[in-house]
């Protein structure tokens, strides 16, 4: 039996490097805060309208790698990245790649849900606003619509538009804050832990979202819950300490993983 | 459900020993604290009271003013006895007005013309200031000269404290300004209502005077208006732009932490300093005028900045780091991410911060001192550039003066000085409920 599951994964990952291609690769990637080392040399591959998991135990660098896909490290001072990270051919830290394009490709989800101080509307509308997006009030209601369509909280807020962001439950907030992500048309969305602040249900809501948005995005997600990263993920990614442990297939990665470690983490036996 | 059925009846747990956890010792601890902190509060309360009280008590009489309703001969004799106002202005303008006015005061006092000492008690009732009054009617009109005409006049500073019951009658009539003749004069026009109180609003109007009756808090008004406007558009801009760009863009370095503290310097430098520095820079330096509003303004911007600068840095602080981070990931650039979303939700703090900067330098007297606005300055300044006064030095130049007509003027002052604050500080709570947002 378990012969037969391992020969059907490996025909499975066959098939998937035959017809997916790479989004975004991360080659030797390091990163510093000061004089500390967070990252080692990470190599990793985020292949393009999948779901990628990344897992360890705190502190073990997969906040960190998250944040140097889009940048979000240029704003911690001190910070510093080494090796080489591209979105499709683009070396994103090219001194000439715009930080601001950058990141209107490649959206970001927090932890905790931050929504504006503004209403639902003006929370979605924001992003598109600022790039240009929509020429007419018409076009910009639409993509309101549909962002907040795909983020599966339309018909919860359709009726109060224009009243506070900051009024919803912890749940819708978070879906808010995937709808603002999601009306940039951005290629890649990154998500922080997006789960970890909210109750199981509103959980199970956006795991739902996650699967349904990976036909159109290519997902990053650190968690913290391995039950999460074997329902919503293709690929899962084990960091320790700092280094990639394994990459794998998340099938392959919960039931005969190749390194020890991902074994134990697993088992539960630490972090 | 079986097992717990069968399951032998369970005993009560048998209690250990009390503990001593000292909670006695805790509770009165904690009572004693509360006790503390009503006793500051309550000692605080008990001055501000004290403070209020003797301000308002002295000071509410300053806001009526006594004066005498009588019917003026502007008689030709006297005023251009040889008819040469077609061909000299000038006589219209050095008329002996004063004596128009006693002589209307005696005459319905039944005081006879020849009567020099009563001629003088009665001039000692009405104050200098019916000259300039006076003047201004008859040069407005000269054709009421020859008619008579019902003026309303300000009685003399010390009949007004007489009437005001400030001066203590059982003196010797020679310890004291106003003689017995008078006070019966007075009371004989009261009476008649000829002589009453009336809202002083020339407190509001005039410019300085030696005469307390006709001294006024308007100059000190316009001159700290013009001042506390200089203030808002110089420090507000400059103060919330250096604290954005410390707070939001400038790296953290040696250099920037060395600005940081020499701006928490700045901000304790005694205020006279900024006078002296006022002094050589705008006056001597830069050539602008003394006594001016502008150079009182200026000096108040740079004494005021430090405090915008970090009551600014402070709000920019307090806003949560997560709605940058929402911003800069939705491909905010750092200027948007400051103007959309940071500075909105740092406004009430920057407001609060700058309208108690402003109400500081309203109240601030020291280094006006040094740029010569403790001046005698009568006339309105008509642009920020003419001299003028400021209403803490006003206060603290009649504070030296003897009349005790001054003294309720002084408190009178602070009384406006303190409406003002009272207000601005009003305004601040509004704005900030206004501006306040949750997030």
């Amino acid at each position: 039996m378990n012969m037969m599951s391992e020969a059907a994964v490996e025909k499975a990952l066959d098939r998937q490097m035959n017809d997916i291609s790479y989004k975004m690769i991360g080659k030797d990637v390091s990163v510093y805060y000061g004089e500390k080392r967070a990252l080692y040399d990470v190599n990793l591959n985020v292949r393009e309208n999948t779901v990628t998991a990344l897992i360890g135990p705190s502190g073990c660098g997969k906040s960190t790698f998250l944040r140097t896909l889009n940048r979000m490290n240029d704003t911690i001072d001190g910070c510093r990245v080494t090796g080489r990270i591209t979105l499709d051919s683009d070396d994103i830290y090219d001194p000439n790649i715009d930080v601001v394009e950058l990141r209107a490709r490649v959206g970001m989800v927090f932890q905790k849900p931050n929504p504006f101080p503004k209403s639902i509307y003006e929370n979605v509308a924001y992003g598109p606003r600022i790039h240009g997006l929509a020429k007419a009030k018409a076009d910009m209601d639409a993509i309101v619509e549909q962002s907040l369509q795909k983020a599966g909280l339309w018909n919860e807020v359709k009726d109060r538009l224009h009243e506070g962001g900051t009024g919803l439950s912890g749940g819708q907030q978070q879906r808010l804050c995937i709808a603002r992500a999601v009306a940039v048309s951005p290629e890649v969305i990154l998500m922080d832990e997006p789960c970890s602040a909210l109750d199981p249900i509103a959980t199970a809501k956006v795991e739902e979202l996650i699967h349904e948005l990976r036909a159109n995005f290519t997902i990053v997600i650190v968690t913290h819950s391995m039950q999460q990263a074997a329902r919503v993920s293709q690929r899962t990614a084990m960091f320790h300490l700092g280094n990639l442990v394994e990459e794998n297939d998340t099938d392959k990665m919960f039931t005969n993983p190749d390194d020890q470690r991902t074994q134990d983490y697993i088992m539960g036996r630490f972090g | 459900m079986s097992q717990v059925s069968t399951s032998p009846a369970l005993g009560i747990a048998t209690k250990p020993e009390r503990r001593d956890i000292g909670l006695r010792r805790r509770y009165a601890a904690e009572r004693r604290f509360r006790l503390y902190g009503m006793a500051a509060i309550a000692f605080g309360l008990l001055f501000l009271f004290l403070l209020l009280f003797s301000v308002v008590s002295k000071g509410y009489t300053a806001f009526q003013q006594t004066m005498i309703t009588i019917p003026i001969e502007f008689s030709e004799q006297i005023i251009d006895k040889n008819n040469e106002r077609a061909t000299n202005p000038q006589k219209l303008v050095t008329a002996n007005y004063p004596v128009v006015a006693r002589n209307a005061l005696a005459k319905v006092l039944g005081v006879s013309e020849d009567d020099r000492a009563g001629l003088k008690a009665v001039n000692g009732m009405i104050s200098d200031s019916v000259r300039v009054q006076l003047r201004n009617l008859v040069t407005a009109d000269p054709s009421i000269i020859g008619t008579t005409q019902t003026v309303t006049v300000l009685a003399h500073g010390d009949l007004d404290s007489a009437f005001k019951g400030q001066i203590d009658l059982t003196v010797p009539e020679t310890n004291r300004k106003v003689s017995d003749k008078q006070v019966g004069w007075m009371n004989q026009l009261a009476e008649s209502g000829a002589l009453s109180k009336h809202f002083n609003t020339g407190l509001f109007t005039n410019g300085a005077s030696s005469r307390p009756e006709a001294a006024g808090v308007g100059v000190a008004l316009i001159g700290s208006l013009y001042m506390m406007l200089i203030v808002l558009v110089l420090s507000l801009p400059i103060g919330v732009a250096a604290s954005i760009y410390l707070e939001e863009f400038a790296p953290k370095n040696r250099f920037t932490d060395l600005i940081e503290v020499n701006i928490n310097n700045l901000a304790a430098v005694p205020s006279i300093v900024y006078g002296l520095l006022g002094l050589a820079v705008f006056i001597n330096f830069a050539g602008f005028p003394r006594s001016a509003a502008l150079v009182g303004g200026l000096v108040l911007t740079l004494m005021t900045l430090p405090t915008i600068i970090i009551a600014t840095r402070a709000a920019l602080k307090a806003v949560p780091p997560s709605i940058r981070a929402a911003a800069l990931g939705l491909g905010a650039s750092r200027m948007q991410t400051v103007f959309h979303h940071v500075l909105p939700l740092a406004m009430p703090g920057i407001l609060t911060g700058t309208i108690i900067g402003l109400a500081h330098a309203l109240g601030e007297t020291a280094p006006l001192l040094l740029i010569g606005m403790v001046a005698f300055v009568a006339d309105v300044p008509a642009t920020p550039m003419d001299p003028a006064t400021a209403l803490p030095v006003q206060i603290y130049m009649w504070a030296n003066e003897a009349e005790r007509a001054f003294v309720e003027r002084t408190s009178g002052a602070i009384i406006v000085l303190l409406i003002f604050l009272i207000l601005m500080n009003v305004g601040a709570i509004l704005l900030r409920r206004r501006f306040e947002r949750r997030w």
